[in-house]
């Protein structure tokens, strides 16, 4: 990330056109960079210590007025806790099932096209588009859950409507969309290794287990981070099929946090309630940076 | 790694196993979109009862395209992602190849500030941004749609890295005979990063043909709204539209990507493995 030693291509004498060349070059991502992702996490904390601005009624500085709020709705605390129970589940379980496929893509097993197909199919999907078909298969009765667990005689049940059911419903249609995106790291990853490595595991007698824990699995290291990290930014950022499928209901119990921001934000338009809650989604995204970035920082002393 | 190098180790019967637990997986990987196809080319009575003489229709695609207007949905998506991604390229490219090649004041915190939208993207910041789309009047236009995306720090990260690789020597080479900063970027390191900005050029489009939460917001009209935007809207106006034309809508929506990634499967593989690779 750091290249401290590279020389200035465009020598000495043109050192300042080189300081203002550099500038210009960045000016145009800059500014839409600042307006549209510096400036508005910025005003989005500022805003949190204000009252929304109603009519003729200006915003007033209210001080922590809207957290203190926050923490006494017990809808926001309902929405952080589905949200942790969601990343909780989604992402291991999809980077566990992006491992296992990336492995059965990479190997020599039968209908491999086929598979890598089927497995990756998902990712080029709109989110809004597969919500909806995963919306018939959960209907009560009629929907392909229930015909099929008919089959084996379970009685029929209201997946979405079930307060105790909709998260994990939500839960397999995330992770049913962002396993096969997630393959793909690993599959590349699988192929830098060097095949010398499974012919002298298998001619010392290791087990496929073994190898895999012990070698496959300690290489890949790097990829499980980035797709970590990436699986976590998800669990957070994406809300669509909630949108298309529960509304967040029943009972609250499939809303998450952003979800719950757009509802408050645009659909009681109640703004400052709005940025205050995102200044934890925010928060929680901030402590990721600071996190991968602390990792980083260990992994380039290693080198 | 080849499973093959494992045979006497791993037994023939683990074997097995594992490739029906693979094809039981693929096979519940695949089977909403082959629903889905099942859906949406008999008629509605059949939509969720699969008996293999069902008579085939089209019908469901006519109702579909009737019921809302797709066509005006399409050029819109079309519109935004070409405009999205016409932006990105030449924004990403100046931003990176100043990042990689020009030593000046403040450029390592300036990085930083790049890779922050790595993490705070724009999806999370819809309240404000929403307030200043209406502060520049132009709530419901698809600019404002696309806008919050054009400078990346995915692209301006991918792009600087790839430009580092480019030897100094051919940068030089081409300076000697003249070349200014900006010729030598179109010369030299543009042309030798094209398999990024394919790779790039794939992810964004798929990116942006599928996001929904932002447009969602910010517009409000026929003229203006994606299809992800439109699909919505139309599926859940409860005026008794059966499931098969939902499933037509949405397959609708689908249809260019999931034909381009049929076709070119290999490419979008590559792009995606690409643009992951850092």
């Amino acid at each position: 990330m750091r290249d401290g030693a590279a020389a200035p291509p465009f020598r000495v004498p043109m050192r300042l056109q080189t300081h203002v060349y550099g500038w210009l070059l960045l000016l145009p991502s800059a500014v839409l960079l600042v307006a549209f992702t510096h400036y508005p996490a910025v005003a989005t904390i500022i805003d949190s210590f204000f009252s929304t601005p109603k009519g003729r009624r200006a915003a007033v500085f209210v001080g922590a007025d809207n957290y203190q709020a926050m923490l006494a709705d017990p809808v926001f605390w309902r929405a952080l806790a589905n949200n942790m129970i969601y990343a909780a589940c989604v992402i291991p379980l999809t980077i566990a099932l992006a491992l296992a496929m990336a492995i059965w893509v990479n190997g020599k097993i039968a209908g491999r096209p086929f598979l890598r197909l089927s497995f990756f199919t998902p990712t080029v999907l709109p989110m809004i588009a597969v919500a909806n078909i995963w919306l018939f298969f959960y209907s009560p009765g009629y929907g392909l859950l229930d015909q099929l667990l008919g089959l084996g005689g379970v009685a029929t049940h209201n997946w979405l409507g079930d307060p105790h059911t909709a998260l994990a419903c939500l839960i397999a249609v995330a992770v049913w969309k962002d396993a096969g995106f997630f393959m793909i790291f690993y599959l590349a990853a699988l192929q830098q290794m060097s095949p010398q490595l499974a012919e002298a595991a298998s001619i010392e007698g290791a087990s496929r287990w073994y190898f895999f824990r012990r070698v496959t699995f300690p290489l890949l290291m790097p990829t499980t981070l980035f797709v970590l990290i990436n699986a976590i930014i998800n669990s957070f950022r994406l809300v669509d099929h909630i949108v298309v499928m529960t509304r967040g209901g029943p009972d609250n119990s499939t809303a998450l946090l952003l979800f719950y921001i757009f509802e408050i934000g645009f659909k009681f338009w109640d703004t400052a309630y709005a940025a205050t809650l995102t200044v934890v989604l925010l928060t929680l995204l901030g402590l990721l940076a600071l996190g991968q970035f602390v990792i980083l920082d260990r992994r380039i002393h290693y080198q | 790694m080849s499973a093959g190098a494992f045979s006497q180790s791993g037994g023939r019967a683990g074997a097995a196993l594992e490739t029906a637990a693979a094809w039981l997986l693929a096979l519940i990987w695949i089977l909403p979109l082959a629903y889905a196809v099942w859906a949406a080319i008999h008629p509605s009575a059949y939509s969720a009862h699969f008996v293999l003489d069902a008579p085939l229709t089209l019908m469901n695609f006519v109702a579909a395209w009737n019921a809302a207007p797709f066509a005006r949905y399409f050029l819109n998506t079309f519109l935004l992602v070409t405009m999205i991604l016409a932006a990105q390229l030449v924004l990403c490219t100046l931003a990176a190849y100043a990042f990689a090649r020009f030593e000046f004041a403040g450029r390592d915190a300036a990085f930083i500030l790049v890779l922050l939208q790595l993490m705070i993207m724009p999806d999370v910041l819809i309240v404000e941004n929403y307030r200043t789309m209406s502060a520049l009047g132009i709530v419901d236009t698809i600019p404002a749609i696309g806008l919050p995306y054009m400078a990346s720090a995915f692209g301006i990260f991918l792009l600087r890295q790839t430009f580092k690789t480019v030897p100094r020597e051919l940068d030089e080479a081409a300076r000697v005979e003249g070349a200014g900063p900006l010729q030598v970027l179109l010369k030299v390191y543009v042309p030798l990063a094209k398999p990024i900005y394919i790779a790039y050029g794939l992810v964004s489009v798929s990116y942006h043909w599928n996001n929904f939460l932002w447009p969602l917001i910010v517009t409000n009209s026929v003229n203006t709204r994606p299809l992800t935007v439109g699909l919505q809207i139309f599926a859940s106006t409860d005026q008794g539209i059966d499931w098969s034309v939902i499933t037509v809508a949405t397959l609708m929506t689908s249809a260019p990507l999931l034909i381009a990634f049929l076709l070119f499967q290999r490419q979008f593989v590559q792009s995606f493995m690409r643009a992951g690779i850092r």
